[in-house]
């Protein structure tokens, strides 16, 4: 059985391999967001020192680090889902002998696994030979950050699973996709950490799901946190990833229920 | 071209444009979902703008209200833009699944079919909000405002958005040579978001990048600038039409070479 879910994370990350070209210019894309939001970031720092509680260093590994996590990540299985439900796939899928959705999120993790591989690690390698970024030295941090990222993939797959879903029960999801991601960015923290948000602003993020996708782990890597804080941060993230299951649950349930399929 | 022909090309957009709306008159709220989605975006980006000069007062030698200004222009061309070169799924719709055959069969120009089709109208909502943005940020840097601005706005405008058509029907007539470059429009979605900051905060490698090669900073700074006191560069900013004919000359002889040489998918 679980046997079966491997092979979807094996054959999703052949299969992103076998598209040379999305995979070079996913490279360009990356470096091109990580260099302008360097000198971005430059230009706003000017001659201070810190900002917000991040020194211009810690800002550089910051956003190095952001938008490599975020290679990891991200993927599209809001739009996978709901093309198979429009389009009447999931019906097939669901007279299998397997879990539609934990197939959907093994694809997801072959793609975070396939970036994590061929985009993290030699980006990470240029990121730093380019820019100033200062790696964590003690293992322990590298660990806890692998950790927070598998949960980072996790909660922002549950993002992406509610999205999809969304499809089940309006006929158009295409601009509620479009809002999930730019609000993911944006609130997230890899355009702009939290810290630098006003305080009513970093007051509703601690009560949100999205700081436990980027703003977390990367501040753990960044050296920012203490001990304590760090473990407090994936035990948020433990915490949010249970309350996720929750609503994609219900909604898997009243969802089957309910399919119908357009034009099916 | 001929005028008549461009005549019966425009008339044709009129038509499409009233077809789309009575299209979407019905799914009134995929039409709203649109716009909003849009200005969200738009929100997003004006929100890293406003958190950003909470920490800083001037971005390189820029303030919070020229930089607004900037993203101001930037939306307006960026809408107009989308309404009529929605061109993202063209390898995808056009080639691979055929209907490019279609297109070729009609008596409008290829190009102008397509876009045609694809005509995309609650994308000009943000160059309305955009144009208050701007307008916002007019007014607070106490710009003067002569008679001819409104004109010399247009007329950069249409040279930002010649500038867009031309790299994006460029990259969108590479469906014509190669199998899947699905990777490249996701690619230049992201560079053409740099050009809406002043490219002067920028290294050298990345502003001649902006500037001559992928000239987005033509859809934003420079022909801002002409508005702009402080910034005020008026050649630059009349390169801005003159690039965007360059570029849409580049583009549409490209896309014609591309017709020439198209087979159909064969399936």
């Amino acid at each position: 059985m679980n046997a079966a879910y491997f092979e979807f994370i094996r054959i999703r990350f052949l299969t992103m391999l076998a598209y040379r070209v999305n995979y070079y210019s996913g490279i360009i894309v990356y470096a091109i967001n990580i260099g302008a939001y360097y000198f971005l970031w430059k230009a706003i720092y000017g001659d201070a020192d810190t900002l917000a509680g991040f020194t211009v260093e810690q800002m550089t590994t910051y956003v190095a680090v952001s938008w490599m996590a975020r290679a990891f990540y991200f993927n599209n299985l809001d739009r996978e889902i709901s093309n198979e439900i429009r389009d009447g796939g999931v019906a097939v899928q669901m007279t299998r002998p397997i879990n539609y959705l934990m197939v959907k999120m093994m694809q997801g993790f072959g793609e975070g696994v396939f970036r994590l591989l061929l985009f993290m690690v030699p980006g990470m390698i240029l990121a730093t030979l380019l820019f100033h970024v200062t790696l964590p030295t003690d293992p322990m941090r590298w660990i806890v950050f692998f950790i927070m990222i598998w949960f980072s993939f996790l909660i922002n797959t549950q993002f992406n699973i509610l999205t999809g879903l969304f499809a089940f029960f309006v006929e158009n999801n295409e601009g509620l996709m479009r809002m999930k991601r730019v609000s993911v960015d944006l609130l997230s923290g890899v355009i702009v950490p939290i810290a630098f948000f006003p305080a009513w602003g970093r007051a509703a993020m601690d009560w949100l799901p999205f700081q436990a996708i980027t703003y977390l782990p990367s501040s753990v890597f960044t050296g920012r946190t203490s001990e304590a804080e760090t473990w407090h941060a994936l035990l948020i993230q433990i915490g949010w990833f249970a309350v996720l299951v929750v609503p994609i649950v219900l909604m898997w349930r009243s969802a089957r229920r309910r399919l119908f399929v357009q034009g099916g | 071209m001929r005028l008549s022909r461009v005549g019966y090309t425009f008339g044709l957009f009129k038509e499409y444009i009233a077809n789309y709306a009575k299209v979407k008159l019905t799914y009134r709220a995929d039409f709203w979902v649109e716009v909003v989605s849009d200005l969200l975006f738009s929100l997003t980006n004006l929100l890293f703008i406003f958190i950003v000069f909470q920490h800083t007062p001037t971005l390189g030698d820029w303030s919070e209200s020229e930089v607004v200004f900037v993203y101001g222009y930037f939306m307006i061309a960026q809408g107009v833009f989308g309404a009529f070169t929605n061109l993202w799924n063209f390898g995808d719709r056009y080639i691979i699944k055929g209907e490019m055959d279609r297109v070729l069969t009609r008596p409008a120009h290829s190009l102008a079919q397509v876009m045609l089709e694809n005509v995309d109208p609650p994308s000009l909502v943000s160059s309305l909000v955009g144009l208050a943005i701007m307008g916002t940020a007019w007014g607070k840097l106490g710009l003067a405002f002569d008679w001819y601005d409104p004109f010399v706005l247009v007329i950069m405008v249409l040279g930002s958005v010649l500038i867009y058509a031309g790299i994006y029907v460029t990259l969108a007539a590479i469906s014509f040579y190669s199998d899947a470059p699905t990777g490249i429009i996701p690619l230049m979605f992201n560079i053409q978001s740099y050009g809406r900051y002043p490219v002067q905060i920028y290294n050298r490698g990345i502003r001649f990048l902006l500037t001559w090669v992928l000239p987005f900073a033509f859809v934003g700074v420079y022909p801002a600038m002409f508005f702009l006191e402080a910034h005020r560069d008026v050649f630059m900013a009349w390169m801005t039409p003159v690039v965007g004919l360059i570029a849409a000359g580049i583009g549409l002889a490209v896309w014609n070479r591309g017709v020439k040489r198209y087979r159909g998918a064969g399936s």
